[in-house]
């Protein structure tokens, strides 16, 4: 009870600030990134608190975000808490060493300001970037909004570094929507977030030595890390990984509910925020900033007797499979919007996920596809409620006349 | 493959729990190099040269010796052997 009363100071941050205010608080040892819009502005106003003497942080301007995600995963390895941020085409520059990353067991934190991929070049927000590295063995947190992008970078580290977890994690906030927009944010004060977040920890491992030691390197304890392990090992490895998703997944609703006592925030269960679900007959699941603009679609359309909700999924990876299998097991029709595509593919990545989750439910609603917001299109409120308007047919005929709608292109 | 350790027995994010001295990096070349002992000088080139460190001169013996296990095969030696004691040969061509 008594943490309840802790001041927290409210301040007036777009989300890439609150990112950058975020891991300032977070005693952040070693931050190596290179600017991309529109992530910039956290590697610019983290450059600032460097520069002022704010911070103890070793800042390293690296040439790529290749070498960027390099230098966190050797800075990771020795023990540091490590942050990075990127977008786009710096992400997708960064493919090749965010499996290093995940493979290696280092905890780093990523934020990721969405947006698009060229061609045709686009600078605005979609989800393009961050679905493409969906298999890269990193958890990945959504946020909905500034403070939401504040919270989750304190709750990303205690998460990360939890030894059953030890995985890099994405912090995703949609381009220009939350990395440019400012909003009110209530931050708390940073010895209050160290000491919830505390030091890293390591798990124990045997080294050629024979010697039981905590996972890093360090010359009095030498160990092999990054060696090749082919047809006979490689596999047992890639299982490891995802006992580390396992444990995740119960690792993030505990923090969730930690960081709740501390702040009096807390979304959903850490995995899925639903927003008057429990009575709903049809509703949309999406990620993101977009289910903000939805509360309000929704709450006029309670207004008019119409039994409507949102399941914004917040984490992706792990995909919350039981939560959102018993979130929807009374609804009659459901959207899932997904600001990606996958071309070729039927629906894109959130959809295929969600409906793969829900084949063997006992009951399943009609499930259909709206692609959305492709290069930063803009849906507003109107827009969107004409989603609800194609459920409320969905649900009455008992069935869909399409599976895939691309939701505000010209045809 | 049932003796090796399951998923949940290796170490994380595989960190060596043996030293490598017993993983014999040499096991897979195609061409061996054959040592002509009467034409060596003993001016070890071939042996500062050897990028895996499998030749030694052997004082004992008053001789360079190959160490099979390491050796990859490169030729390096044989390329560099300044009196071309060193020949490489497939181990089928050797009798």
């Amino acid at each position: 009870m008594a943490q309840q009363q802790i001041k927290q100071t409210i301040l007036a941050m777009n989300g890439d600030e609150a990112i950058a205010y975020a891991v300032k608080q977070c005693d952040v040892d070693v931050v190596a990134a290179y600017p991309i819009t529109p992530q910039t502005i956290i590697v610019e106003k983290f450059s600032e608190y460097v520069a002022n003497g704010e911070v103890q942080t070793q800042y390293v301007c690296t040439e790529s975000e290749h070498s960027a995600i390099t230098a966190c995963i050797a800075a990771g390895a020795t023990g540091a808490r490590t942050f990075t941020a990127s977008a786009s085409a710096g992400l997708a520059l960064m493919h090749e060493m965010l499996f290093v990353t995940s493979g290696a067991r280092v905890p780093v934190v990523l934020a990721v300001a969405n947006r698009a991929l060229s061609a045709p070049l686009n600078i605005h927000g979609d989800h393009s970037d961050s679905m493409a590295e969906r298999d890269s063995g990193w958890l990945h947190i959504y946020a909905e909004n500034a403070q939401e992008a504040y919270d989750s970078i304190i709750q990303a580290f205690k998460i990360a570094e939890d030894v059953d977890v030890s995985l890099p994690i994405f912090i995703g906030v949609d381009g220009f929507t939350i990395s440019h927009t400012l909003e009110r944010v209530d931050t708390l004060p940073e010895d209050v977030v160290r000491r919830f977040i505390g030091t890293r920890s390591f798990p124990m491992v045997l080294t050629h030595e024979g010697k039981t030691v905590p996972f890093k390197l360090d010359p009095a304890n030498p160990m092999t890390m990054g060696p090749n392990a082919l047809q006979n090992f490689y596999y047992e490895f890639k299982r490891q990984q995802e006992e580390g998703m396992r444990n995740a997944y119960k690792k993030i609703q505990e923090v969730n509910s930690e960081y709740a006592k501390l702040s009096g925030r807390s979304y959903g269960n850490g995995l899925i925020d639903p927003y008057k679900l429990d009575d709903a007959e049809i509703a949309i699941i999406v990620i993101g900033s977009t289910a903000g603009t939805l509360k309000v679609i929704v709450d006029q359309l309670r207004t008019e007797g119409i039994k409507a909700g949102i399941l914004r999924i917040r984490t992706f990876r792990p995909f919350p499979v039981d939560e959102i299998k018993n979130a929807l097991r009374n609804l009659k029709a459901v959207a899932v919007m997904d600001k990606s595509m996958s071309p070729g593919g039927l629906g894109a990545a959130v959809f295929s996920e969600v409906r793969n989750a829900l084949y063997d439910a006992a009951h399943r609603p009609i499930i259909v596809s709206y692609i959305f917001g492709l290069g930063g299109r803009d849906s507003s409120p109107n827009d969107l409620r004409r989603i609800y308007d194609d459920l409320a047919r969905i649900a009455k005929s008992g069935q869909a006349e399409k599976t895939v709608t691309y939701f505000g292109l010209r045809e | 493959m049932s003796k090796e350790k399951t998923w949940k027995e290796v170490s994380i994010a595989a960190i060596a729990s043996k030293s490598s001295v017993g993983f014999l990096t040499g096991d897979w070349k195609t061409y061996m190099p054959k040592h002509d002992t009467e034409k060596c000088t003993n001016c070890l080139v071939c042996a500062m040269l050897c990028p895996e460190g499998a030749i030694h001169f052997r004082p004992e013996h008053n001789k360079v010796e190959f160490n099979d296990n390491f050796c990859k095969g490169c030729g390096i030696c044989a390329n560099e052997c300044p009196v071309k004691a060193i020949v490489m040969k497939m181990p089928e061509e050797e009798k």
